[in-house]
């Protein structure tokens, strides 16, 4: 493959044990600069953790995770943050309180240069950077038709504007790869539409890599170049999504035996 | 940009004109000697009150050892004055470094635990600093420390005063303040959006910290004699209760709370029997109908008129 084609984010032989169940075993994954992966699976077949394992939540037991050729086995989520993994959650997790234009303005936190003496005595690049941010994070609130609410409080926003608001919040830490926790959960065929056509354009525009978990196969199915398909926590099957529609393992682990047959 | 500089000018020539009409009611013999004592404790306790909100109100870590670091910034203080004949201005500073110092120190391994856990860490830190000084005999011991000279007046304590509000709410309207309300908010998301947020909640600790001991500094200055016991669990308990009645997470609303309490206990100085009554059904009244505190997170900025003000003559 060329160059272009490094991966940028790759597992190897991760696991992780809670106790005496093993969440995630043996986990290979890779995903390449500008690619669209889906992970998929039942309930409990451990998406989140491998999730919460990439961002440094959890440290995996074994294995190892590299992006860009580097471990970031250890680091604590602030700094893979910086080195460039954005996330969303399953169950939202919005600083409910603050504005929405506040929601996005922290996440620009780890590019902010100004140190802590220019910030209390209003000097040299406190009001550059300040304006640059808040400019920026209209901008990024405009593209997720955001910008009218700019100064709510977001626990006031609709559930799916919420769930827009917290991309919107990943973004402006701006990450080279994008990890979307079930991003279209909770809502309707209309809104996961529309959320479609803005993952991919946001893609597009920001360079972005993304990789998501989804239950909304229409989503999965329509944007994903490749897929994995996790079972208690073990691969069961990759592939492009035509490859993961026809193959007997997926539909076992979603319709049981019979279904098979 | 120019905007929030005018802002600024502004809050200050307000600030300013404050000072000068109660410098001119103080000259002019208006307010006696008795409220003139008040309003310096006003100032005192708007340093407290504000410094402990930044801990409290803005990163979310509940603290309830502050009078243990004003101790720390009156003692040192007193001493810098006293046996070494300073400045009252390197008194402060001095004060304000070792209290921050210490906050430092202290909210290294106390900042790990969450919520209840760390205000009985903090109470019992606090409890620490104050016995630990009534057992130094260098400092007077229990009986207190003797002699001290008078050096503050009306003019220091309300310009340090306000040195302190703008640094706080310059800090506060930050990328480094958006990080300490992030941890607030939601520690989990915060951390996942690229914020140390270890490293904010020390921060905040120790700027806090460094406040409370410039604050204990000019309160120290103010008597003969401080004893170790006007810094007790009663005194964190006071100030803690100011940042609540005025709001988590709103300068003014400390700047209220501060004023209401210290001017509630001495207009009611003349009726001690009724006074912790009428004191704790205000609080209990404010907390049924208002449990945000009086201004919640708003701003005196954020309101109407203010804002008006502030936007019109920008133009």
């Amino acid at each position: 493959m060329s160059e272009s084609k490094k991966p940028l984010l790759k597992t190897e032989d991760v696991s992780e044990v809670f106790g005496g169940l093993k969440a995630v075993s043996d986990f290979n994954f890779y995903i390449n600069k500008g690619e669209l992966v889906g992970l998929i699976g039942p309930n409990g077949a451990g998406k989140t953790t491998i999730f919460n394992l990439m961002t440094g939540v959890y440290v995996p037991t074994t294995g190892e995770i590299l992006l860009d050729g580097e471990s970031i086995v250890g680091l604590k989520p602030y700094q893979i943050t910086q080195r460039g993994i954005a996330r969303t959650f399953q169950n939202i997790r919005l600083f409910s309180e603050l504005s929405v234009l506040d929601n996005v303005k922290i996440a620009y936190h780890c590019h902010v240069k100004y140190g802590l003496l220019e910030t209390v005595f209003r000097m040299g690049r406190y009001f550059d950077e300040e304006n640059e941010i808040e400019q920026e994070s209209l901008k990024l609130l405009k593209i997720f038709k955001l910008d009218e609410h700019a100064y709510e409080v977001a626990k006031n926003l609709p559930y799916g504007a919420q769930r827009r608001l917290e991309i919107a919040r990943a973004l402006a830490a701006k990450p080279k790869l994008l990890l979307l926790d079930e991003p279209a959960a909770g809502m309707n065929p209309q809104e996961t539409h529309e959320l479609m056509e803005m993952i991919r354009w946001i893609r597009k525009q920001f360079g972005l890599t993304v990789l998501l978990i989804e239950h909304d196969m229409s989503l999965v199915m329509g944007i994903c170049e490749r897929i994995y398909v996790l079972e208690y926590g073990i691969i069961i099957a990759t592939g492009t999504p035509t490859e993961i529609q026809n193959n007997p393992e997926v539909i076992r682990a979603y319709l049981g035996e019979e279904a098979v047959n | 940009m120019n905007a929030v500089r005018k802002r600024d000018l502004k809050m200050l020539i307000f600030g300013l004109l404050v000072y000068g009409v109660l410098q001119g009611l103080i000259s002019g013999g208006v307010i006696g000697s008795f409220w003139q004592l008040n309003i310096i404790l006003i100032c005192v306790n708007v340093i407290m009150a504000v410094s402990l909100n930044l801990i409290n109100g803005y990163t979310g870590q509940f603290s309830l050892g502050h009078a243990g670091f004003m101790a720390v910034g009156a003692y040192v203080g007193v001493v810098a004055t006293t046996n070494f004949h300073l400045p009252l201005i390197a008194a402060l500073i001095l004060g304000a470094i070792c209290a921050g110092a210490l906050g430092f120190l202290i909210g290294l391994p106390t900042l790990r635990l969450r919520g209840d856990y760390l205000a009985i860490a903090t109470l019992g830190l606090g409890e620490i600093i104050r016995i630990v000084i009534m057992n130094i005999e260098y400092v007077g011991g229990a009986a207190g420390f003797k002699g001290i000279q008078h050096l503050t007046n009306f003019t220091w304590v309300y310009f340090v005063m306000l040195v302190t509000l703008f640094f706080i709410k310059n800090f506060v309207n930050s990328s480094h303040g958006r990080a300490c309300i992030a941890v607030r908010e939601n520690e989990i998301a915060a951390e996942a959006m690229g914020v140390n947020t270890t490293r904010y909640k020390v921060m905040a600790f120790t700027i806090g910290a460094a406040f409370a001991g410039v604050a204990g500094g000019l309160f120290a200055h103010q008597f003969y004699l401080i004893s170790p016991n006007s810094f007790n669990f009663l005194a964190s308990f006071n100030y803690l209760i100011m940042v609540v009645l005025g709001g988590m997470g709103s300068i003014t609303g400390s700047i209220a709370g501060a004023f209401v309490v210290t001017f509630i206990s001495a207009a009611l100085a003349s009726f001690p029997e009724m006074r912790m009554i009428i004191y704790a059904l205000a609080l209990i009244l404010l907390m049924f109908y208002r449990p945000q505190g009086l201004f919640g997170y708003m701003e005196v900025t954020n309101f109407a008129p203010f804002k008006k003000f502030l936007v019109n003559s920008e133009k």
